[in-house]
């Protein structure tokens, strides 16, 4: 790209990008140093400037076991929605992908829970798994509280995985239907000419070609579900019953908003980012430079 | 495709049909709550055949909480996102591809390196910035020895506020400069013999050949933006600049305790909600998809 013809009026070209870069400054690099300083210091009680204190924040978090109650119930839900979109999507995309009537009626609404807003979302599930109304509590008849995510931490965590993988799968879907629109179609001829049967040709070249989907949107999906579940969580849940509920994104917006504990709030904010950072590393490491087939 | 798998086939249909159930029944399920009287919703299981009292809920949230206004500001702010995000990202980009200076290539890795951290990790430090906008350089001022004292710019409660950092992200960055850099050299290269000026070439040329990228990006910005919760939540105390998705959150008492919500006008404020990213991604439908697999691959 260095052959590049190009202008030369660089007055203009710093004009152009300055307003992203203050944006960037502003919002993006600004906040993120803040965090790592208050991560590191701690406020006085009555004002002043920030006293430097180490690492006593996050020696604090890390010895806080309703901290890591925050952290286990986040692995459990990134494991449980992520394996259950990605799945579920997969198997969609496989089908929808034979192309046969009507396929495209399917893969029109298919899609559609990604348009959605979280908080929406949730509310919709809430009411569906209501412990008193909608559909779910049926099952109560045959004994009561069977299911209540009121009371019950697992019920509970039933209902935000279910919320949130129905919207995931839609997003998974459309990037496993355009990996496999990118299979050429003169393989899988080549395949069937072979011989072999459509669920031989899914397993042993469709699925093998969609390995670096299958990654990217691994990553994507582990990373979405720590960063970016609040709504389903707040609406839903709450955080509760007992914390059962309690991610780590949902627990640093209760401690700094709620607790007003800004110090505690940056250090878990760096762990999370920390988090992010690594899941995008390995995606760019491994997803990247490892998995061609081609 | 090739040969005759009748079983195959109708395990297909039957399977496609499970996701479209799975995928529509949600959706399905809030529209005909909404349109159902306090009795009726609260059968369990709720009747599936839409009721009669639709326009009679609706019309209750839309004056209860004001939802036209909420709607209007939730308008606001998705478009504000959209048109500054296809705007401030075609121009950075520009400037990145079609000018040779040292210092683009660290700009270019300081914008995308944003992509990394969403707004929900650094959400403390943002909101901070965000009452008080001038604060950095008032700091970065401090540093310097230097007395100036900036004004206080505090942008709670603002529209300003709620669309400036949802705009300061990598995204659309990104998939202009992959776009521009297909455009082939021998196109500049005439423009600027016909005596095109940089902003010409800008204006005439690259603009209308990246018509389509700007669709796919305008339509997954407003998605996102319309769909934006905890940002809006934190920031906006005023209720006359609430947005929409907010509003899911004042209908409905406390999470799963207490007092179970009037679930008829609740479900009535989920589709309004709904319904108008719904509306877009379905009438944009191939752009969004193109914008999805762009912007995020």
């Amino acid at each position: 790209m260095d052959q590049r013809a190009t202008f030369s009026n660089l007055w203009l070209a710093g004009a152009l990008i300055a307003p992203q870069l203050l944006l960037v400054f502003l919002f993006f690099y600004w906040p993120a140093s803040q965090a790592v300083y208050w991560a590191f210091t701690t406020q006085p009680p009555f004002g002043g400037t920030n006293d430097w204190v180490g690492f006593q924040n996050f020696q604090q978090i890390f010895t806080d076991r309703v901290y890591w109650n925050s952290v286990v119930v986040s692995i459990i839900f990134a494991f449980f929605s992520t394996s259950l979109s990605i799945g579920m999507a997969l198997l969609f995309a496989l089908f929808v992908d034979r192309q046969l009537k009507g396929y495209k009626a399917y893969r029109f609404i298919y899609f559609w829970p990604y348009a959605i807003a979280a908080p929406a979302v949730g509310l919709a599930f809430r009411f569906i798994f209501a412990p008193d109304a909608g559909f779910v509590s049926a099952i109560n008849t045959i004994s009561p509280n069977l299911w209540n995510p009121a009371f019950n931490g697992t019920d509970a965590m039933i209902l935000i995985v279910l919320a949130n993988s129905w919207k995931m799968m839609a997003y998974n879907f459309i990037f496993f239907l355009a990996g496999l629109q990118a299979i050429p179609r003169a393989l899988i001829e080549a395949a069937a000419m072979d011989g072999s049967s459509v669920l031989r040709r899914a397993r042993d070249i469709q699925l093998p070609l969609l390995a670096p989907t299958l990654f990217f949107l691994l990553v994507i999906n582990i990373t979405e579900t720590f960063v970016d579940s609040f709504g389903i969580v707040d609406i839903t849940t709450g955080g509760g019953p007992a914390r059962a509920t309690d991610l780590m994104v949902y627990k640093i917006y209760s401690d700094g908003f709620k607790g007003l504990d800004y110090s505690m709030a940056a250090a878990q904010s760096i762990v999370l980012m920390g988090l992010v950072i690594g899941l995008t590393f390995i995606q760019f490491r491994y997803v990247e430079k490892r998995i061609h087939y081609k | 495709m090739i040969e005759r798998t009748p079983i195959l086939n109708a395990v297909t249909h039957g399977l496609m049909l499970i996701g479209l159930v799975l995928a529509a029944l949600p959706i399905y399920i809030v529209f005909v709550a909404s349109t159902h009287d306090l009795h009726a919703v609260n059968q369990v299981p709720m009747s599936l055949y839409p009721g009669t009292h639709m326009v009679e809920n609706y019309s209750k949230v839309w004056e209860k909480s004001q939802f036209g206004d909420k709607m209007l500001n939730s308008l606001i702010v998705a478009v504000g996102v959209t048109v500054g995000k296809v705007l401030i990202a075609a121009i950075s980009a520009y400037s990145i591809v079609f000018f040779r200076y040292r210092m683009r290539m660290v700009f270019f890795w300081l914008i995308f390196v944003t992509l990394m951290l969403p707004l929900e990790v650094r959400i403390v430090p943002t909101y901070a910035v965000a009452s008080n906008l001038l604060d950095p350089f008032q700091t970065i001022l401090g540093w310097t020895g230097l007395g100036l004292k900036l004004p206080e710019v505090n942008l709670l409660n603002t529209y300003t506020g709620l669309i400036l950092p949802l705009v300061a992200t990598a995204t659309g960055t990104f998939l202009y400069r992959q776009f521009f850099l297909t455009i082939p050299n021998e196109l500049v290269e005439a423009a600027k013999m016909d005596g095109a000026g940089p902003l010409r070439f800008f204006w005439e040329i690259l603009l209308p050949l990246s018509r389509t990228n700007m669709a796919a990006l305008a339509t997954i910005m407003f998605v996102y933006a319309w769909n934006q919760y905890l940002w809006p939540l934190l920031i906006t105390t005023d209720q006359s600049k609430a947005t929409a998705t907010m509003m899911l959150q004042k209908i409905v008492p406390g999470p799963l305790f207490g007092q179970p919500p009037i679930w008829n006008e609740a479900m009535a404020a989920t589709l309004l909600v709904m319904v108008p990213p719904l509306l877009v991604v379905i009438f944009m439908q191939g752009y969004f998809v193109r914008g999805l697999i762009a912007t995020d691959k």
